[in-house]
């Protein structure tokens, strides 16, 4: 009983991560129908940017070896400021991935692969800049805070790391933002007009262009925090880290249903579960789950848990 | 003929990546984005190394060619096999979601991979015998050569062929294709299925090149490599993709080479050194920005081909499909 409580708490904590990261994935599907590729990548980048924005220094390797900011911001500002400055890079994303192909009319599968493109860059960039080091923040998320609080009765209590819930209740926090800013602001109507059709919304006066760019703001803000969690939950393994969680994302957002955001939650969260009840002794198989279930929901519910059945039109 | 043998492993890989960009021009000539690749790659390499030190060791070193053929045989088979397996439920999804279907297969594989006991873990299997001289590859060309030139005119002639036909009907609209009595599943599973046993059978030769065969052959990267090489090269005939593999293979080491000219500033230098994948990445984004077709659009190919003799009649395409 006590095991199935903690993978509970545990499928939970990392269900929520893969949400929110999911969630960028989702927001620019539902605008442009497109995934972007590159979101694993800016995910690494806004870890990194807390890591440098905390003061901390580089290790032997790459251009800015042992180098350091002269200012050193407390984690949770360098959360934040990292994830703005992962907004801005989601921003040079759709300038120099998307926006091109566009206005090309080019196929939209070429924007897999031109977005493939900048996120081989973005990794390459980073180990090239501060090597490929392991790295973890000096500081701890939870601050003050015990490293575990003990549920129930003294002799058979339950441990929870601390660093999980409060992964969990920052995620939470940003979902519910994110929920109010798209469905009860003017700015998420407008939002939703676009992702409906651009070209209607953009006759009735919404500067579509400018809306698509907030989307991959948004998308690249919530991708670095959720870096700069799972960075200070286990550490920043390199600049290749962004790529598995990517994939992961990848069939979070089949199992929700591409575009949907309360089905990317919703996958996230069970994505997080089914991991975290992975039998120890078959624990070499968890990274398999996530496309084992991706593979499976495609082919028996393609339109994801939430979504409805779509009839294919002429 | 000393800058043959210097660059020998370089040109064999050249060779070997045509033949993995023709494995995932196979799904695309029906009009399916399949990433699956690798999986058969995989596989294909692991039949080798399986049957090369385990069910048949060898006491030397050296192996001969005729069992090589074989495994790449083999090979073939099993990676058609799995193709089946996986494209007959897979291929009944289109464009993007038939992507992701096929990334979750090769991560798939290679989670299993990775956990089954004659495949080594991690580490994978290593000694594989070669039959020529470990110090020169060059000798696999025999094999590679020949065995790309068949792949291309074996797509040249399919390209030309009923089946070939159907492919285009396909890729061109599925709906309007099936309306006319093309069976999509039927064509869209034997596209992917020549792709699989393609790619097997390049894996299984590149086990023997390398000497040593793991899980990180077949990963998720090596999908993007494949798809570039189609991508950049051209998905719209079959030079493009064995164009693209040979430059994008050739294209890192040319950069790393460039890194020695003299009076080049240091940082440069470096950069060329250690930059390269910054590089290759930049080129894949404007590759498919300024070419959207690829380097050998279909019109340079039709120029290309107007070179030779001119063919006497023109087949149209309906009698074709008749």
């Amino acid at each position: 009983m006590t095991q199935i409580i903690q993978n509970i708490l545990n499928g939970l904590s990392s269900g929520s991560v893969y949400a929110i990261f999911a969630l960028g994935y989702t927001l620019i599907f539902s605008i442009l129908g497109i995934i972007n590729f590159a979101h694993g990548a800016v995910f690494t980048l806004g870890a990194y940017f807390t890591y440098v924005l905390t003061g901390a220094a580089i290790g032997g390797n790459g251009v800015f070896a042992k180098s350091h900011l002269p200012i050193g911001l407390p984690l949770v500002v360098a959360m934040l400021v990292g994830a703005v400055l992962a907004g801005f890079v989601g921003v040079v994303v759709e300038r120099l991935a998307f926006r091109p192909l566009r206005d090309r009319n080019a196929d939209r599968l070429l924007s897999l692969v031109s977005s493939l493109g900048v996120a081989v860059v973005l990794v390459n960039l980073i180990q090239y800049l501060v090597g490929a080091e392991n790295y973890s923040y000096k500081d701890k998320l939870t601050g003050n805070l015990p490293v575990a609080i003990f549920l129930g009765p003294a002799d058979n209590a339950i441990p929870i790391r601390t660093v999980q819930i409060v992964i969990f209740v920052v995620s939470m926090i940003i979902l519910v933002l994110l929920t109010v800013l798209i469905n009860g602001t003017k700015l998420g109507k407008a939002l939703r007009a676009v992702a409906e059709d651009a070209t209607t919304a953009s006759l009735l006066g919404i500067n579509a262009d400018r809306f698509i760019l907030l989307t991959f703001f948004l998308s690249g803000f919530i991708g670095g925090i959720a870096g700069t969690l799972v960075g200070s939950s286990v550490s920043i393994a390199g600049p290749y880290f962004g790529i598995n969680f990517g994939l992961k994302g990848l069939a979070v957002i089949v199992l929700g249903g591409l575009g949907d955001i309360p089905g990317a939650v919703v996958g996230g969260l069970v994505l997080g579960l089914a991991e975290a009840f992975v039998p120890g002794e078959y624990s070499a198989y968890r990274d398999a789950v996530a496309f084992a279930l991706l593979f499976i929901v495609l082919l028996v519910r393609p339109q994801g848990l939430l979504g409805r059945v779509q009839v294919q039109k002429v | 003929m000393e800058f043959f043998t210097s660059n020998a492993s370089v040109i064999v890989s050249m060779v070997l990546a045509a033949m993995l960009g023709l494995s995932v021009y196979f799904p695309l000539m029906a009009g399916q984005l399949s990433l699956a690749s690798p999986g058969f790659y995989a596989l294909g390499g692991y039949t080798a190394a399986v049957l090369s030190t385990k069910v048949f060791p060898h006491t030397s070193k050296h192996i001969d060619l005729p069992f090589i053929l074989l495994e790449m045989l083999i090979a073939g088979v099993l990676s058609g096999l799995l193709a089946l397996i996986v494209g007959i439920p897979a291929l009944r999804l289109r464009g993007i979601y038939l992507a992701l279907a096929t990334i979750a297969f090769v991560e798939i594989f290679r989670v299993i991979s990775l956990n089954v006991p004659l495949f080594g873990g991690a580490i994978g299997l290593f000694g594989i015998p070669q039959p020529f001289d470990a110090a020169n590859p060059l000798p696999y060309l025999l094999i590679g050569l020949p065995m790309l030139a068949l792949a291309m005119v074996f797509v040249y002639r399919l390209e030309r062929s009923r089946t070939g036909r159907a492919f285009t009907a396909i890729r061109e609209d599925e709906l309007a294709a099936d309306a006319m009595g093309i069976a999509p599943t039927y064509y869209k599973v034997l596209a992917f299925t020549m792709g699989g046993i393609l790619a097997g059978m390049v894996g299984a030769l590149n086990a023997h090149v390398l000497n040593t065969w793991n899980a990180r052959q077949g990963t998720f990267d090596a999908s993007i490599a494949f798809l570039a090489f189609v991508l950049i090269g051209g998905s719209r005939t079959y030079l493009g993709p064995v164009l693209g593999g040979l430059v994008l293979t050739v294209l890192p080491e040319l950069l790393r080479n460039l890194a020695g000219i003299q009076g080049e500033p240091l940082w440069l230098v470096q950069f060329l050194k250690d930059g390269r994948l910054i590089i290759y990445g930049v080129l894949i984004v404007l590759g498919t920005i300024f070419f959207p077709q690829g380097i050998v659009t279909p019109a340079i190919a039709e120029r290309f081909r107007r070179k030779r003799p001119a063919p006497v009649v023109d087949v149209p395409e309906a009698a074709a499909l008749q």
